[in-house]
């Protein structure tokens, strides 16, 4: 099955990006293969980085994300498109895929943060 | 005539000034209009006790999708820049927050499936105060459409009258809604490091509109003379410097405009009236 995470690098080793409409980039992950590619994100978004964002996920066809955090407009973007949210999660894209295929995450149910948490600082 | 009282730095004594000088125009017979454009948080009425008589809601059209029409071909969502509607597997769904209202998502539509419906952002309410009109913008909490707030403030002034803006702070999109098209731009500054950083930046903004700005020194005495020489170097007039005097920050604490707590600072905005020609 395909899921979609969030990068800091374009590569299965990099760190998840915490953030999701200003992520980095999207690695789409093939959960039985681990085969992979890269999905760049608009990083020039003016405004409604979360739902152009979301939008691109949709494209991908995948019907989960894993990522750290989602705003309310990606996460009613992402759930009109049907896929599946999982936020907190940390360390690699391998590792964080490797947790979903465990299968002891939750999706969530409500966003985690609100709108333009991840145009700030980055700590 | 329309004189914007703006600044960079917040608290520099935006309202000071523009309370007094709408004051002291009305006093010497001139239908003056204090109009408050920092509608995000409105403070003039604070100072100049209006009696309200008018109360109305503002409104912006943002888009509404006509289930029967769509065919979810997702055109709107191409469109729109800000993605306020976008289109997830043929299904239209909007972003009343993210939308600026321009309309293009209804006149791209090839099946006539958008209609736009008002959403209310706020309010304009207006009165009077010793003689002089007063009106003020208040913006809903939650709402980020500020500068259409100040738009639809400053479109529904009477222009036979001489207005004074108490303008947000900052260079942003709000300030600029508020100083666009003034006939003067009045910013004030503290003479400090921070105050002239901050003045630089809202001078430049203020030049790029083709507004002629002139700068009144609040807390003169203050910080050092940096501001005045930057002010020289760049042909900006100094109009009026403001003591850095302890009565002055008692008569704010207690909301009293400045020309009523101390008279003989009534002076200093008769010299910037008549700099003005107003």
């Amino acid at each position: 099955m395909r899921v979609v995470v969030t990068a800091q690098q374009p590569r299965l080793d990099s760190l998840v990006d915490a953030r999701f409409g200003r992520a980095a980039c999207f690695v789409v992950v093939d959960t039985d293969t681990m085969e992979h590619r890269v999905v760049e994100n608009n990083l020039i978004a003016p405004g409604g980085a979360g739902i152009g964002a979301g939008k691109t996920v949709i494209d991908t066809g995948a019907k989960v994300l894993l990522t750290g955090n989602c705003g309310p407009n990606a996460f009613r973007t992402l759930r009109a498109g049907g896929v599946e949210i999982y936020t907190g999660l940390t360390g690699t894209v391998r590792q964080a895929v490797e947790q979903y295929k465990v299968g002891r995450l939750t999706p969530a149910v409500d966003p985690s943060v609100q709108t333009h948490a991840g145009t700030g600082p980055q700590s | 005539m329309t004189i914007a009282v703006a600044s960079g730095k917040g608290g520099t004594g935006k309202t000071t000034v523009a309370t007094s000088l709408a004051a002291f125009l009305a006093r010497r017979g001139r239908r003056a209009q204090y109009v408050d454009c920092d509608v995000e948080e409105p403070n003039g009425h604070i100072f100049l006790k209006p009696d309200i008589t008018d109360s109305r809601p503002v409104t912006v059209p943002v888009p509404q999708v006509g289930t029967g029409k769509c065919d979810g071909c997702g055109r709107c969502g191409q469109f729109c820049r800000f993605n306020a509607i976008v289109a997830i597997n043929r299904t239209v769904i909007t972003f009343d927050q993210l939308c600026h209202s321009c309309g293009g998502c209804v006149r791209v539509c090839p099946h006539g499936a958008i209609r736009e419906r008002p959403v209310e952002i706020g309010r304009i309410e207006s009165g009077t105060a010793d003689g002089l009109q007063f009106t003020q913008g208040r913006l809903n909490i939650g709402s980020v459409r500020t500068p259409s707030l100040i738009r639809t403030l400053r479109h529904g002034l009477d222009p036979a009258l001489v207005a004074v803006l108490d303008a947000p702070p900052g260079t942003s999109c709000p300030v600029v809604a508020c100083v666009r098209d003034v006939d003067y731009v009045l910013l004030v500054t503290e003479p400090t490091p921070f105050g002239l950083h901050d003045l630089k930046l809202a001078a430049a903004m203020v030049q790029q509109l083709r507004r002629p700005p002139a700068v009144i020194v609040n807390r003169s005495g203050l910080g050092d003379q940096r501001t005045h020489a930057w002010c020289r170097e760049h042909s900006i007039e100094i109009l009026a410097e403001i003591p850095d005097d302890r009565r002055i920050a008692e008569a704010y604490s207690r909301d009293r405009i400045l020309i009523d707590a101390v008279p003989e600072y009534e002076a200093l905005f008769a010299r910037i009236a008549e700099r003005l020609s107003v």
